[in-house]
């Protein structure tokens, strides 16, 4: 069965066909043309399809467009505030916590959720946050002091 | 001037992978693009007896759907990377028709109006097969009476590789100490977290294919491409996009579906796009590793090497579809040390599984592996201390260029270029504090807990031949492009060779622009692959930077009435002597040489068109370097291994960018701690992959890498103007072997716990002369072992699964 949905995205309002099957990402990606959400692995572990579903982090791969109906969501592209990085894009890029950039906008909404509920205190915490997305690349350092940084800037 | 060699210049990638604007493959905009799936083989080894389609072709959606016998036109062996005289060479097409080797080979492709469409064809075809035995190891390729894993081939080994230098068989016969080991390294893949993807589409107007290809080599590609659809390489234009989503090896090698998409495109005069899901990915992409090593070593009573003999099982999976990685490894067991005597022997097998060639390390892990494991038994069996017999056996900084006595895979001598070997052993010992770190290994075995350190170090072929190119312009707007046929995956070309381009030219970084990975923007290239870029590339936008210096600062003087050797570069302008009142800009340079009058004589002097291609082919390979040295606890109850410390000592000789550096070393060095600890695409006796999702094969996360602590040498190579080596490698190469070694001595304190005396030497004194001779034979090939020796247990294999701890210790008895 193929419907209209209506969804928020950074704020701005959507409305296109999903058939029953389609997965959010998909939806995102294919109907509404933001890309910067990524598939690493369609099953649920690697991240690289996390975005924020009313308030909550949540993997796009595994959810239903169709279950999305109404809802809220913030993508990498609705981050950048007045057309600059905002902090933790910035700690990103300082840090060198990305290289070939596909886990990036994954990790960076996992841990904008995170710190939404408050600061990350230690490195160890720091890894807690960033261990549900995959990054093959960094070696993870970069991702832990841009998370760190943030956290302290944030809620100093 | 902003940005220059030896700077840590920010990315300028960045920005747009942080804001989601990244051009990856499946974001590209394809108006209309139809959707690829290839079905896949279920069976590790079957005949196809018949495969119909008609069901799939009246599904809703679907365009077209084809079996190889469908395209008899492109069905032709794909050529292997590297190839050998002696190599049994079986035919790897894009489609079989007749037999499949492995699971995940494609056996018919469905064109749709999108990929869920496409995947619901796939279940209507119907595939009759004719199951036939599958060989699913490198022992079981090799045992006698073994089932062929091709049935038309005579043999399961493809290819025997030795390599000799000195009398190693004389040599262990006469040698004061003889030990032997039997390492085992399994397979592991390469995991870009973006899958391959292809999409092409056909310019009837023009006769053009452009094949937009995740591939770390378009050059290669369009070559092979030209030579199957038989299409002059002018004809065919192979774009890696500008962001790749990681490569690590699998994407420098050719498939089947980058000579199926474009044809199917061509056929159909409609754009398509095939975009690999995890799930393809797990059982159809190049893996590597697999590899038995049997090891023998001789040395006198101090510890010195006399002889190495190394006989080598290497997994080449169901094709051949490249020499480089067992090529690789024959010439890496060496290593860092001094030896005489050496004979590498590897037998190259046909399995039923994924083929393999490189990924991240290629080769060298696994030589390191079993090289670095002998050097620490040799310590155990002498009393000695690990760090003390590598010390005594490495190759001096004063013995440069070096000559190991057989051949790298690039076919010259095995000859060392430069390196202070010494030097990154203590400068690793010395920044782990090793001698605190014993201290308090020792501490803990008195508390009973199971600590260890473990060492490797290692030396790594990189920056190999033939060459690679880059075009620098002045382009019409005054800015410079720097073109190289080298596409990223995620390195940072387009900042780093700014930093080359603007030193060399003597400009501002700002005015450079890069852009990588295009055949359609230069004629020659070869790709990313074996730590080569930085060292031939780089040498390239150097060469070209200065000669590009030359035509503007020429150019210049002409226009403003100097001296070339007066001008001085400000900005965008060119000055005499830093005088912004006398100078012209390079858009007027430009506007002059580039752009002229049409049908005006050029002013005198000046000549046409500013624009430099060079091409670097390096008279051999480099040699980068380095150290590991790793702190370990392992709970020898669960097998458990946790990393107190880790750290790195790299020589990668001169260096461009040292956070970008920084960043391939420890990015590497997540990827080794999976391969020691974590990573293993599990087959089943009947070549069933059993490891292929997420949930059964485990990439680490930020949970599992340890931090790193880094230092770095910087021996220049002598072999390139930058005196650049490779650097995307050394982090993963040693790790496995580093961690070993660490969980190993670990166990090592429980050797005493049954209270048995084992005859060799405890760390308090001197051994009697009796127990070396009585160990002569411990651990031999052939198995044998005393029953009657209680002794620590032995760690040999890669990964160190918590399981394979578990087992190790219950086999030593404790
Ligand atoms: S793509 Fe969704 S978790 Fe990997
Ligand atoms: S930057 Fe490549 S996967 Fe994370």
């Amino acid at each position: 069965m193929t419907d209209n949905i209506t969804v928020t995205v950074n704020g701005k309002q959507h409305t296109a066909t999903a058939d029953d099957r389609l997965t959010l990402a998909d939806f995102l990606r294919e109907k509404l043309r933001l890309t910067g959400t990524h598939l690493g692995c369609e099953h649920g572990v690697c991240g690289a399809c996390t975005i924020i579903v009313d308030g909550s982090a949540v993997r796009s791969c595994l959810m239903l467009a169709r279950q999305a109906d109404g809802a809220e969501l913030e993508t990498v592209e609705g981050l950048a505030e007045g057309g600059k990085l905002n902090r933790l894009q910035q700690a990103f890029k300082d840090n060198y916590a990305l290289q070939c950039g596909f886990c990036t906008p994954g990790f960076l909404m996992s841990v904008t959720a995170a710190l939404r509920e408050g600061p990350v205190r230690d490195e160890d915490e720091a890894r807690d946050v960033l261990s549900g997305n995959i990054c093959r690349c960094t070696g993870y350092q970069g991702l832990v002091d841009a998370v760190l940084e943030t956290s302290k800037e944030m809620h100093s | 001037m902003t940005g220059t060699i030896g700077a840590s210049v920010k990315r300028r990638e960045d920005d747009r992978l942080l804001t989601g604007r990244g051009r990856y493959l499946d974001d590209l905009d394809l108006p209309d693009a139809l959707a690829i799936a290839f079905l896949r083989s279920p069976h590790a080894h079957a005949k196809i007896n018949s495969i119909d389609v008609d069901e799939a072709l009246q599904a809703p959606g679907v365009v077209a759907v084809y079996r190889g016998s469908d395209l008899m036109a492109i069905h032709k062996p794909l050529a292997p990377k590297v190839q050998h005289p002696m190599l049994k060479e079986l035919p790897r097409y894009p489609i079989p028709c007749e037999e499949v080797h492995y699971v995940g080979e494609p056996v018919a492709v469905v064109v749709a109006e999108n990929r869920y469409l496409a995947e619901d064809a796939l279940e209507l075809i119907d595939v009759d097969y004719d199951v036939l035995p599958a060989i699913s190891s490198t022992a079981a390729a090799l045992a006698e009476g073994a089932p062929l894993a091709h049935s038309d081939a005579d043999s399961n080994v493809a290819v025997t590789l030795t390599q000799r230098c000195g009398d190693a068989e004389a040599a262990l016969n006469s040698a004061p100490n003889r030990l032997s080991g039997e390492f085992r390294v399994m397979r592991g893949g390469g995991h870009s977290m973006e899958a391959r993807a292809v999409a092409a589409r056909f310019e009837p107007a023009t006769g053009q294919v452009t094949v937009w290809d995740t591939t770390q080599s378009p050059h290669y590609a369009r070559q092979q491409l030209s030579m199957i659809y038989e299409m002059a390489e002018d004809d065919i234009r192979v774009i890696a996009p500008p962001d790749v989503g990681g490569g690590f090896g699998p994407k420098a090698q050719f498939y089947g579906e980058e000579v199926v998409v474009p044809w199917v495109a061509m056929l159909l005069g409609r754009t398509v796009k095939w975009v690999e899901d995890r799930q393809e990915n797990f059982v159809s992409a190049m893996m590597e590793r697999g590899q038995t090593h049997r090891i023998e070593v001789g040395f006198d009573d101090d510890g010195k090497l006399l002889a190495v003999r190394d006989h080598i099982e290497h997994d080449q999976g169901a094709y051949c579809a490249g020499l480089q990685v067992p090529s690789i490894t024959t010439s890496t067991v060496p290593g860092p040390y001094k030896i005489p005597n050496i004979h590498t022997e590897l037998y190259a097998c046909y399995t039923n599984m994924v083929p393999t060639s490189s990924v991240r390390g290629a080769g060298r892990p696994q030589a390191v592996f079993a090289m670095e494991r002998m050097m620490d038994r040799i310590a155990e069996h002498l009393d000695l201390d690990p760090a003390e017999v590598r010390r005594r056996n490495l190759i001096q900084a004063d013995e440069f260029p070096y000559r190991v006595g057989i051949t790298f895979r690039d076919g010259s001598p095995l000859t060392y270029d430069s390196g202070d070997f010494p030097a990154l052993l203590e400068g690793t010992l010395d920044k782990l504090d090793y001698e605190r770190c014993k201290r308090e290994r020792d501490q803990a075995r008195a508390e009973g807990r199971h600590v260890g350190i473990g060492i490797a170090v290692y030396v790594e072929g990189c920056g190999l031949g033939p060459y690679e190119g880059a075009k620098l312009r002045l382009d019409n707007r005054g800015k410079i492009l720097v073109t190289l046929a080298a596409a990223g995956q995620g390195q940072g070309y387009e900042t780093v060779y700014a930093q080359i381009a603007a030193e060399a030219i003597g400009v501002d970084m700002d005015l450079i622009e890069v852009v990588t990975g295009d055949t359609g923007r230069i004629p020659f290239g070869q790709g990313t692959f074996a730590s080569r870029i930085t060292a031939t590339a780089g040498p390239a936008v150097y060469n070209a930077g200065h000669q590009l210096r030359e035509r503007l600062k020429d150019t210049a003087a002409h226009l403003l009435g100097c001296a070339p050797g007066d001008i001085e570069f400000d900005g965008d302008r060119a000055t005499f002597a830093g005088d912004a009142e006398k100078s012209v800009s390079l858009q007027e340079i430009a506007r002059v040489a580039n752009i002229g009058k049409h049908g005006i004589t050029l002013p005198k002097g000046i000549k046409p068109a500013i624009e430099v291609s060079s091409y670097f082919a390096p008279e051999r390979a480099a040699y980068a370097s380095g150290a590991h040295a790793a702190v370990v606890e392992v709970d020898p109850d669960t097998g458990g291994v946790k990393v107190l410390k880790y750290v790195i000592g790299h020589d990668c000789g001169n260096v461009i960018n040292p956070r970008l550096v920084d960043g391939q070393v420890i990015g590497g060095f997540a990827h080794g701690i999976g391969n020691a600890l974590y990573e293993e695409p599990v087959y089943d006796a009947e070549g069933q992959p059993q490891a292929a999702s997420y949930l059964d094969y485990t990439l680490v996360s930020a949970a599992e890498v340890p931090r790193v602590e880094l230092f770095h040498l910087h021996t220049p190579s002598p072999l390139n103007p930058l005196g650049a080596k490779g650097a995307g490698e050394g982090g993963t190469i040693p790790a496995p072997a580093a961690i070993a070694n660490a969980v190993e001595d670990a166990l090592r304190s429980i050797r005493h716990r049954g209270g048995v005396e084992d005859g060799r030497p405890d760390h308090s004194g001197k051994q009697p002369p009796g127990g070396r001779a009585r160990h002569r034979l411990e651990g031999d090939a052939d198995g044998a072992r005393s029953a009657t020796i209680q002794r620590s247990p032995r760690i040999d294999y890669a990964p160190v699964t918590p399981h394979r701890v578990a087992t190790a210790v219950r086999e030593a008895g404790h």
